[in-house]
Formats: C-alpha cells, structure tokens, sequence
C-alpha cells in the first residue's frame, strides 16, 4: 500500500458495509441465479420460449420503451421550462416533479386506474372520444380494435393502461438527469450561434440539443430499465389478462402463486440479466456526461 | 421597447411552452395526487374515518411502522458507512463497490421479494423445517427460561417464533424484502455530497488529535446533517410505501402480514374504493411530506440534491 491512510474507520467501515452488502445484496441475488442455473440451457429456452412469457415480454419492453421515449420528449420540454424561465410556482413544480418517486406505487397504480377508467375524469372523455370515433368513422382492423377498446374501457385495462403507468413512474428520472446538465449550459455558445446569424429555432436545433443529447439517453435508459421492473403502478390499470396485458414482474408472481419456482427463477434471472445490461450501460454513459461536464 | 436579448425565446413561444409545461404536470402530477384525496372523500368524513379505524386497517398502520422502524435504521447505518469508506479512501474496486451498492435500483421489486423466497421457502436453500431443526435446542432453552416471570412476555413471544422459525411470508420476510428494496437510499445521498465537501477538515481534525468517532460526530455529522436526514426521509418513504417486493414475502394474511399498501390492493380488488383511497391518503399524505421536506432541506443546506432516485 503506497499511502497511509490518515483518517481512521477504513476497517470499521470497509467490514461492515462489505458483510451488509454481501448478507442483503449478493447473496440472496446469488441464490436466484444458482436456483436458475440448476435448470440446462434446453430447460431455460423451452420456459422463456412459452407464448405466455413471449407475449409478457413484447408489452413489457415495448411498453416500457414507448413510455421512456414519451417521458423523454415530455422530459425536455418541462426541463427547459424549469430551467429557463422564470415564473409563478416554478418551485413547487419543480418539487412536484418527483411526487412519481414518492408516491407508493401501489397508490399510484389504483389512482391512475380510477382516473383513465371509462367512468374516471379522463378515462371518460377518451372512452367519448373514442366512441364518436367509432360511429362516424366505423373504421376497421387493427386501428378499428383499438377504438372500440377504449371506447369500452377508457385508458384503462389495456396496454394504453400499462403505458400510461410507466410514462407516470419514468418522467421524473428524464428530468433530473437533464436538469443540472442544462443549468450548466454556457450562455456564449448560444450567443457565438445568434451573432452568426442562426435564429432561435437553429441554435436549439444544432447547439444546445447536442449537448443535450448524452443527458437524454442516460434518462431514457433510466427510465427504460425503472419501466421494465415495475410491478405496483401497473397490475390495477392493466387489467391482467395472461397473454394480452400481463407484464413480466406479474408473470413472475403467477408463477410463484402456482409453486413453479424453477420456471419463477429463470424468468426472474433473464430479466435480471437485461437490467444489469442496463445499468452496466447507464454507468458508461454517466462517465461520458461526467467526463463532459468537466 | 428593449431589445430582446440573442439567447432567450420570442415572449410567445415562452408563454405557449410555460404552458404546455404546465398542462402536462397538472394532468399528469397533480390531478392523480388530487384524485386520491377526492375518492377517499367521495363517500364523506364518516366513511373516511370509519375505514381508517378499521381493526384490520390498523393493524396494517402498525406493520408498515414496525418493518420501516426496522429496516430504516439498519440501512442508514450502512448508507453511512458506505460513504465513509467511498469518499475518505482510495481503494481497489471502489468504483465497482459503488455500482454494487446501485443495484437494488436494477433489480424488479418482485425479484427483490422472490430472492428471499429462494433462500428461506419452503423449497429454498434454508426452508423453515431446515431451520427450526437448527434452532430446537435455542427455543427450548428460551421456552424454559420464559416459564420464570420478568421477562416472560417477551421471551414468550421468541420462543414462538423459535419452535415455528418462519421468515418468509410472515413479519421478518416483510422487513428483509423492505431493507432490500430501500438499501441504496441513504448512502445515494450522501456519496455526492460528502465526496463534493473533500476530507479536509477531518484531516485537520486528525491532525489536531481528535479519535475516529469525535471526527465524525463533530466534523463530519454537522455537515451532511441535511443530506443524511434527506436520505433516511426518502428510505422511509419508500419502505413505507414498498408494494411489489412485500407483496411476494407477506403471503397476505389479513389482519397479520398486510402492510397498508397491500391493504389498499385488498380493499381495492374487493370494490372498497373509499376505504382503499382512504388508506392511500396517508401514504399520499407521507409522499407531499417527504416532498416538501425535500425542498426545505434544498432551501437550509443550499445544496441541490443531485441524482435519481
């Protein structure tokens, strides 16, 4: 050891932090992995292969993607808002941007319900919406099923549902990874870019959205991975039904209702595997903005 | 009229996306958070009450208060040995110790509560026949010990759970799948913050000769005060309000190991809408508290709180 460490407590704290962590963390994680691991290879592929878990993962994955991409959009608008403008309220908005954090999910999850349900203050309007839709236009197909839907259910009980939940739980993450990001933008840039002629749209186009650009995938892929493990906001508005609307963290439980831990455990690892993915990916791009920063 | 400066928007465009902005966080934040209240409310004060009173309802408030008071403390005790040992050393793996401690972010509350039945299930690694085979001689020793008085309530209650050692669906499984969950919370908040303040003044400290804990309870504690009291509120918070992984461990029982959040999914699922918004107002309730703590402690420590969590 080349430097002498002056101040004390490196023991103290590297033991306890190091035996907590391994006692709360890695250890009961390493269980879920061997349980899964005592299955072969042709047993994982024929549990992760069933319909049921297919249809699982295409609503959670693209649900979550479609509401992380959402979030984002909706992110950078109320971002900019906060950041460059001044006006009344824009500090209690700005701490009602983590209520989605604070709220328990459970809570969350029936108010959504009770809100987008066709009776709900705006499950009703959409549900209308959707049934004026329906007897003038009659239209068919895919689109047409998709009307009728909501015209019968609101917002609610449908993947709409499901997406609805995950934009609520992953529009705060977007927000506060672009917020100390934008506070930090120079002003000279923008100014170098309007003395040479561009004009506001330009300069937010090819200036400050570039710099922008690193920050806004870290959220995004935040709130993907938040998304992807969601279980609490989403079971009430999703109505549940296997193969239509249920999403992965419920077919996990399902699973464990009907004691088939083996199929609970590889399905819980699979999803597990995608998440560290993603955090190994948000740490990389955490370092870029970092580095950027400095 | 004054020119308006190069580097800001056409009063216009600022009006119409102040406004957007605006529209998008009151349908979006605010009308959920006044949806609770007025459905709790919708049947009157004497429904509200009455289902807040409920025996079962309380017996929920007590569970969720005992497995936060439990697991709020053990997890703020590491949050801050953690950012001790991130911030005043340099070590091998430090950055890899610090994606550790993210991962509970990572992992799907269901595979927080799923892990627990994995070791402590009846098909687990340590099952409760495995276990209360391990502890016969212990309970017996605690059985005989609570037949004398004093201490006998309490020796009485352990020698229960000795002879029937269960973990998972009962009240030890909520408190682990609990500390799993909220684990990262306080150490999150004060890793920046301490990393940002340095270790100077501990090393003048030590250099003035004052011991391990005087550095800390007089350096370093009057200065992540705020941070360390926002982090333990965010931790209870969320333990308080913690649904999926709970949900997998508690085995529902009514009445014993329902928290309140899978109390309001009993009452909802069986169509007590106000009873189940009623009990939603008080962890609604917990959330604008924690919120508005939030931006006192932002306001005192003049520190923005970084991070997503």
């Amino acid at each position: 050891m080349a430097k002498r460490r002056v101040i004390p407590g490196f023991g103290l704290s590297m033991g306890f932090s190091i035996t907590y962590l391994s006692l709360i963390i890695l250890i009961p994680l390493a269980a879920l992995f061997i349980k899964a691991a005592g299955l072969g290879w042709a047993e994982w592929w024929n549990l992760l292969t069933t319909p049921r878990v297919i249809a699982a993962t295409k609503l959670t994955f693209g649900a979550s993607a479609a509401a992380a991409s959402v979030s984002m959009v909706m992110g950078l608008l109320v971002t900019w808002v906060l950041v460059r403008y001044d006006f009344p309220g824009r500090r209690l908005l700005d701490a009602m941007v983590d209520l989605p954090f604070a709220l328990p999910t459970a809570v969350a999850g029936i108010t959504l319900t009770q809100i987008y349900a066709p009776n709900g203050w705006i499950g009703q309007y959409i549900s209308q919406c959707a049934s004026w839709i329906q007897t003038n236009y009659q239209p068919g197909g895919w689109l047409g099923g998709q009307v009728e839907d909501l015209a019968a259910k609101g917002a609610a009980y449908s993947p709409i549902g499901v997406f609805i939940a995950l934009t609520f739980i992953g529009f705060p993450f977007v927000v506060r990874t672009l917020q100390p990001v934008m506070e930090d933008l120079g002003a000279e840039i923008e100014e170098a870019a309007a003395t040479l002629g561009a004009n506001r749209w330009i300069v937010f186009r090819r200036v400050i959205l570039p710099l922008l650009v690193p920050a806004l995938i870290t959220g995004f892929t935040l709130a993907f991975a938040r998304a992807i493990g969601e279980y609490g906001s989403v079971i009430f508005i999703s109505g549940n039904l296997p193969m239509k609307t249920e999403i992965l963290p419920l077919l996990i439980v399902a699973q464990l209702e009907q004691f088939k831990y083996e199929a609970a455990a590889v399905i819980a690892s699979a999803m597990l595997l995608v998440s560290f993915a993603l955090l190994f990916l948000i740490n990389l791009l955490q370092r870029r903005l970092d580095w950027q920063h400095r | 009229m004054a020119l308006r400066p190069s580097t800001t928007e056409s009063p216009l465009v600022r009006r119409i996306l102040i406004s957007t902005a605006l529209l998008v966080l009151s349908l979006f934040l605010l009308l959920p958070l006044t949806a609770v209240f007025a459905e709790a409310l919708r049947r009157g004060w004497e429904v509200f009450l009455a289902s807040l009173h409920d025996e079962v309802a309380l017996s929920a408030i007590h569970l969720t208060l005992m497995a936060a008071a439990i697991s709020v403390p053990l997890n703020t005790l590491f949050g801050v040995s953690a950012a001790w040992l991130i911030t005043k050393y340099r070590f091998k793996g430090r950055a890899f110790l610090l994606s550790l401690i993210d991962l509970p972010f990572a992992v799907s509350p269901v595979i927080a509560g799923l892990v627990w039945v994995m070791i402590f299930g009846s098909k687990g690694w340590l099952p409760p026949t495995a276990m209360a085979e391990a502890l016969a001689p212990a309970a017996r020793l605690i059985a005989s010990l609570a037949e004398y008085d004093g201490f006998g309530w309490l020796l009485a209650d352990l020698a229960a759970w000795l002879a029937d050692p269960k973990i998972v669906f009962a009240f030890p499984g909520i408190v682990i799948a609990t500390v799993f969950v909220t684990f990262p919370f306080v150490a999150r908040e004060l890793i920046p913050l301490m990393e940002s303040q340095g270790s100077d003044q501990e090393e003048a400290a030590v250099t003035l000769g004052a011991r391990g804990w005087q550095i800390f309870l007089r350096v370093t504690l009057p200065n992540i005060k705020w941070g360390l009291f926002y982090g333990v509120l965010l931790c209870n918070a969320r333990a308080m309000g913690e649904f999926g992984a709970v949900s997998v461990v508690s085995g529902h029982i009514r009445g014993e190991t329902n928290t309140l959040p899978l109390h309001i999914e009993v009452l909802y699922n069986e169509y007590q809408f106000s009873a189940a918004f009623a009990c939603a107002t008080l962890l609604a309730f917990l959330a604008i508290v924690t919120l508005g703590m939030k931006s006192l402690v932002e306001h005192l420590s003049g520190h923005q709180s970084s991070g997503h969590k």
